[in-house]
């Protein structure tokens, strides 16, 4: 009755029975989250950090095998970091700057991606993700140490939900048969297959797109195979759309290969046919191979992530092509975004409004995903004769001219997308100042003195100061806004990122760290009006 | 001396790709043939400059 759907990598949190199962009465928590992958656990890091008590149900103990997300953008590593795990993902992650594309048999061209000065973290890493969630889950037990109420319950599968006005019961099975359990508010990081969806009956739609890649991750003998990304259109090597190359900690590389739709999967698994496709890549080379497996994709969403008190985070509510890194690396944004909402509702200092901004946020953050994967994806597999043309002719200027590179698209790397014209956003009042850090977007990292100004602000609500004066902390209406105060004397790229042709700023940051306004000058007025929005509370 | 512009020069090379795909949707090959053909020779009118347009004719006949 409790067989694991997958094997695992590591058993991290093996079923212990709970006083919750011998209850009469179903046991209410404010937040239940079901599913302990990555997005599972970072909405519990957020929610636990801000001293809200917080459930994790997990129908595994631990991690499942396999590479599968590998590539970690910089967005969400600053979000890891402010979860405090970020670092350990860096030291073991594998960084590259060059990248080759191929085009039948032969090298097209080579880039190196030039990355800018004066951030943390890199543009992205590769890291198996087996290691990601397992820094997350690390954190986790030290923030449980440290007495926050965090609880990871494993081999505890959600088999009904029943959504009320103002809570979700759940029925829960365990080794030890069901119970049932009671949250205020739920959220579903339960994958792209997401059981929760299914059971609310909400629809999951969107342009499909069917196609099957083919992962192996083989472990060189010969160490020197160079550390850069390839990829190939139309392989010389083997049949299918296209293949892609990088590596990854432990000498160990991805090859993906996309193998079309219509695949035998028992046969296309096979050692041999495994072997016969990276041999005639990658030719006189040995290696041992790790793992193997076939998956397949979509580019779908739902049309709400919010349904009550129920909420869907991750590949739960939205999936994407692979090309770009879209699909951790976004769902990390959304428990970015649901995390300080949820725990200022829960403490009764914004109102239930603030909620519906999830989903107005990440619904538009994942049409922005799924527009950038659906079309690299056209371009890698182009569906009429017309855009195979096209295409082909990109490839070939490519090879001779630089005008025709910034065309070729095999995958735009996942990057936060910028809210935009949103509700929550306040004024943009800073005449001169830097687009990148208008109202909405993402803040953009700076070296701080031997610190980092991502390190010193997130989790509250933050009035940053270049040259500007401001009280140090005000408060409004309970909720707390501290300021941190800096210059841009010395600090060119702070003056670059924040200033522009302005002379001093005040950045009003929310807890995510996103733009919620900007002025010149502070001023008592503006920064409660800007709070109030940022907060639903007008 | 025209030279031929080599270097990137499109703001938003994405959405240019989408929308010159978009205007073959639904076309048959003859009718996308004759769409390229039109296109061509409007950019060419828009670009005028003879020298500029010898060198470009030849590059694309470069294979």
């Amino acid at each position: 009755m409790f067989d694991d759907r997958y094997t695992l990598a590591h058993k991290l949190y093996p079923y212990e029975k709970h006083a919750d199962q011998d209850k009469a009465e179903a046991v209410r928590h404010p937040v239940v989250i079901v599913g302990g992958g990555p997005i599972g656990v970072a909405t519990a890091l957020d929610l636990g950090m801000q001293d809200i008590p917080v459930v994790v149900l997990d129908d595994h103990e631990g991690i499942g095998m396999g590479s599968r997300a590998i590539c970690f953008a910089k967005r969400c590593l600053e979000i890891a970091d402010r979860y405090g795990c970020g670092e350990p993902m860096l030291d073991k992650g594998v960084v590259w700057n060059l990248g080759k594309v191929f085009h039948k048999e032969g090298k097209i061209y080579e880039f190196n991606l030039l990355p800018e000065d004066g951030h943390k973290y890199p543009a992205f890493i590769n890291l198996q993700q087996p290691y990601f969630e397992r820094f997350m889950i690390e954190r986790l037990r030290a923030l449980q140490a440290e007495g926050k109420p965090i609880e990871i319950r494993g081999k505890n599968r959600v088999d009904a939900v029943d959504v009320k006005d103002d809570h979700v019961v759940l029925d829960v099975m365990t080794p030890d048969g069901p119970y049932k359990i009671e949250a205020d508010y739920m959220v579903a990081c339960d994958g792209a297959s997401s059981p929760v969806r299914d059971m609310l009956g909400e629809e999951f739609t969107g342009k499909v797109f069917q196609d099957s890649f083919l992962i192996a991750d083989i472990k060189m003998k010969n160490v020197d195979f160079p550390t850069e990304r390839w990829f190939w259109f139309e392989p010389s090597h083997g049949s299918g759309a296209s293949t892609l190359l990088h590596k990854q900690p432990d000498d160990v590389w991805r090859i993906d290969f996309q193998i079309g739709w219509d695949v035998d999967r028992k046969e296309e698994l096979k050692e041999e046919n495994i072997r016969r496709r990276l041999d005639a890549m990658l030719g006189d080379v040995d290696y041992e191979m790790v793992w193997s497996s076939i998956y397949t994709f979509q580019c779908k969403r739902m049309e709400k992530f919010r349904h009550g008190p129920v909420f869907f985070a991750g590949d739960a509510a939205h999936q994407v092509s692979p090309f770009g890194a879209r699909g951790a690396n976004s769902g990390m944004q959304d428990a970015d975004n649901l995390g300080w909402k949820l725990g200022l509702v829960i403490k009764g200092l914004a109102p239930d409004a603030l909620l519906d901004s999830y989903s107005e946020e990440r619904v538009y953050g994942a049409d922005e995903n799924i527009l950038n994967s659906t079309r690299s994806t056209d371009f890698i597999t182009p569906k009429t004769e017309m855009s195979h043309i096209f295409r082909n002719a990109v490839l070939n200027l490519a090879a001779k001219h630089e005008f025709a590179r910034p065309l070729v698209n095999s995958g735009r790397l996942s990057v936060p997308c910028v809210y935009d014209g949103l509700s929550l956003n306040g004024p943009d009042a800073l005449p001169g100042a830097p687009d990148r850090t208008r109202v909405g977007a993402p803040m953009v990292d700076a070296p701080i003195g031997d610190d980092w100004l991502l390190s010193m602000i997130g989790g509250d609500f933050t009035l940053m100061t270049i040259d500007a004066e401001a009280p140090e902390t005000i408060d409004i209406n309970g909720i707390e806004v501290k300021r941190l105060a800096l210059t841009a004397e010395g600090n060119p790229e702070l003056a670059e990122r924040y200033l522009g042709d302005a002379k001093t700023a005040v950045y009003l940051m929310r807890p995510d760290q996103h733009v919620v306004a900007r002025w010149e000058r502070f001023d008592t007025a503006s920064v409660k009006r800007a709070v109030n929005t940022a907060t639903a509370r007008v | 001396m025209s030279e031929v512009n080599t270097k990137p020069n499109i703001e938003g090379p994405d959405d240019f790709y989408e929308t010159l795909l978009a205007a073959h949707e639904g076309k048959t090959k003859e009718e996308s043939d004759a769409i390229n053909a039109r296109l061509v020779l409007i950019l060419a009118n828009q670009i005028g400059d003879r020298e500029v347009l010898s060198k470009a004719i030849a590059m694309a006949a470069e294979t």
